[in-house]
């Protein structure tokens, strides 16, 4: 087993007396794709802005946890939240491209971490570019608005920016489910190409996406994690009856 | 009963379809009769010079004086006001999203603010004035301006910077961005076109209110060449005019009149065009 990048351990998020996330205890291992999977509704994407305190942003919600980063307690603690937040790129449902150029999407990132110097910076766009496989659609036209680009092309945008900021951890909340078949593909290369440098959690309800990206998968159903372990164990062997019933529906 | 339907949909249309085409004509109608009345006045000489002795009484000058006067006071008020609304609304929508009682508390504020007339703004700035001890000056006219288009421009502002998604939010956070990274990096950018709307509206609010600077601008024949003299503007040049028995004098009111509306018009147009050309990098 690998070594545990992120570990979760009693994570309990409840609005208003009932909880949306019950007791979670999770462990992330490092460099491999863990899928988070489930119904919609189950607590998938409330635990993924967890995991980077986007959830902070939300009203009304009464939080206790512990999550540890490589055995740092990430919240409650006073840590440095833009910080962490660097350590871990988001990959949202719709693609978001910040309103700028193509380019100055990448170089955000960039600047935000105090990079200047700008050959460096535009020799780091072309590199984050290539690495999502975006540059050579759009190297004649990087100075044009992001939000010109197709939806596929602006989710890998966002990967790229992501990137820019050289998180660890690539957290992906269902990141292809406003695309179309072709642009999906794309990204689920991506993800398969960067798991040998981050560590990716992607939450998804299609299972079928999570059978060929997992190495490990989370079944989650009303805010408990009901059954975890590798794909096969998940999907050829489930032992809870929840599971089973959901893989019979879906498949 | 399908036929009821029919009706009561017909009546309905036409209903909306009158209140609709009436208020059209009524300002086209003002538009006509302030042309018509005016435009016979309009000439070069009027807004290039400013009143000559007896020109109150139907002889030589213009009324350059009200114009200078017009736009000295709505463009240090706007500007004033800009560098007060901004911050607000960014402090609004960046720093006080969880606050939402707090931020209903705000609004409601600022828009009885909005709705308070502009003569209470008026006899507060003269208070204030008195108080003070300064002269009915142009400083005075701009702050008292000021104070009366602040609220409408935190409120435009604050419209648009509310029409952000969540995600984008979101996303600028998740690259680690500070506050006030994503305030002047990103929620500026993506409400610029917005923001222009909002500038130009508080400027064409301001460039028209005549009670506000009835007490606080005094008027004069002259252009002010310091703050704390006093300045002459459009609306009261207009209104003076209008209140004299000369009919001469009164077309020139008109004509005053007509240069006000093609001045709202112009930054309303304006309004339009810049915030269009800003729009493309905006994420919809």
């Amino acid at each position: 087993m690998n070594e545990t990048i992120l570990s979760i351990r009693d994570l309990t998020v409840s609005h208003a007396q009932s909880n949306i996330l019950n007791r979670i205890n999770l462990e992330i291992p490092s460099h491999r794709v863990t899928v988070i999977l489930g119904p919609s509704g189950c607590g998938k994407t409330t635990l993924l802005k967890c995991l980077n305190c986007l959830i902070a942003l939300y009203n009304g919600l009464e939080i206790q946890e512990s999550i540890c980063l490589h055995d740092l307690e990430i919240l409650h603690s006073c840590h440095d939240l833009t910080t962490l937040r660097q350590k871990m790129g988001l990959l949202s449902q719709r693609p978001y491209p910040l309103p700028m150029s193509i380019f100055d999407n990448i170089a955000y990132g960039l600047k935000i971490q105090g990079l200047r110097n700008r050959h460096e910076i535009a020799d780091r766009v072309a590199h984050y570019l290539d690495m999502v496989g975006l540059w050579e659609e759009v190297k004649d036209r990087l100075k044009s608005p992001a939000t010109r680009l197709s939806i596929g092309q602006q989710q890998r945008l966002c990967l790229a920016r992501g990137l820019a900021v050289e998180p660890e951890i690539i957290l992906a909340d269902e990141p292809t489910s406003a695309l179309d078949p072709i642009s999906s593909t794309k990204i689920e290369e991506q993800f398969l190409a960067l798991k040998e440098q981050y560590t990716i959690i992607i939450v998804t309800h299609i299972m079928r996406q999570a059978r060929r990206l997992a190495d490990h998968v989370v079944f989650m159903y009303l805010g408990e994690i009901i059954e975890q372990g590798t794909p096969e164990e998940v999907f050829d062997h489930p032992k809870n009856p929840t599971t089973q019933r959901y893989l019979t529906i879906g498949h | 009963m399908k036929r009821r339907k029919q009706i009561e949909e017909s009546v309905c249309k036409v209903l909306m379809a009158g209140a609709t085409y009436l208020i059209i004509l009524t300002l086209l109608f003002l538009i006509f009769v302030i042309l018509k009345r005016g435009l016979r006045s309009v000439s070069w000489e009027m807004i290039t010079q400013v009143p000559k002795g007896g020109y109150y009484f139907g002889e030589e000058g213009g009324i350059l004086n009200a114009i200078v006067g017009s736009f000295y006071i709505a463009a240090g008020a706007t500007f004033l006001a800009f560098l007060i609304g901004l911050p607000v609304a960014l402090f609004m929508n960046v720093f006080l999203t969880r606050h939402e009682r707090l931020l209903e508390r705000i609004r409601f504020f600022m828009d009885v603010l909005w709705g308070v007339p502009s003569i209470v703004y008026g006899a507060f700035g003269f208070a204030v004035m008195v108080y003070l001890g300064i002269r009915a000056s142009l400083l005075a006219g701009i702050i008292t301006v000021t104070l009366l288009i602040v609220p409408i421009m935190i409120r435009a502002m604050d419209e648009v910077l509310r029409m952000i998604p969540q995600g984008l939010l979101e996303a600028s956070y998740a690259l680690g961005s500070t506050r006030t990274e994503i305030s002047f990096k990103v929620f500026c950018r993506q409400a610029l076109p917005g923001m222009i709307t909002a500038v130009l509206l508080a400027f064409g609010r301001g460039i028209g209110d005549t009670a506000s600077v009835l007490f606080t601008a005094g008027y004069t024949d002259y252009i002010p060449e310091t703050l704390l003299q006093p300045v002459a503007t459009l609306p009261l040049a207009i209104f003076f005019q209008l209140s004299s028995p000369i009919p001469e004098v009164q077309e020139r009111a008109y004509a005053a009149a007509v240069v006000l509306t093609v001045i709202i018009l112009v930054v309303s147009l304006l309004a339009r065009l810049l915030s269009a050309r800003f729009k493309e990098h905006v994420l919809k």
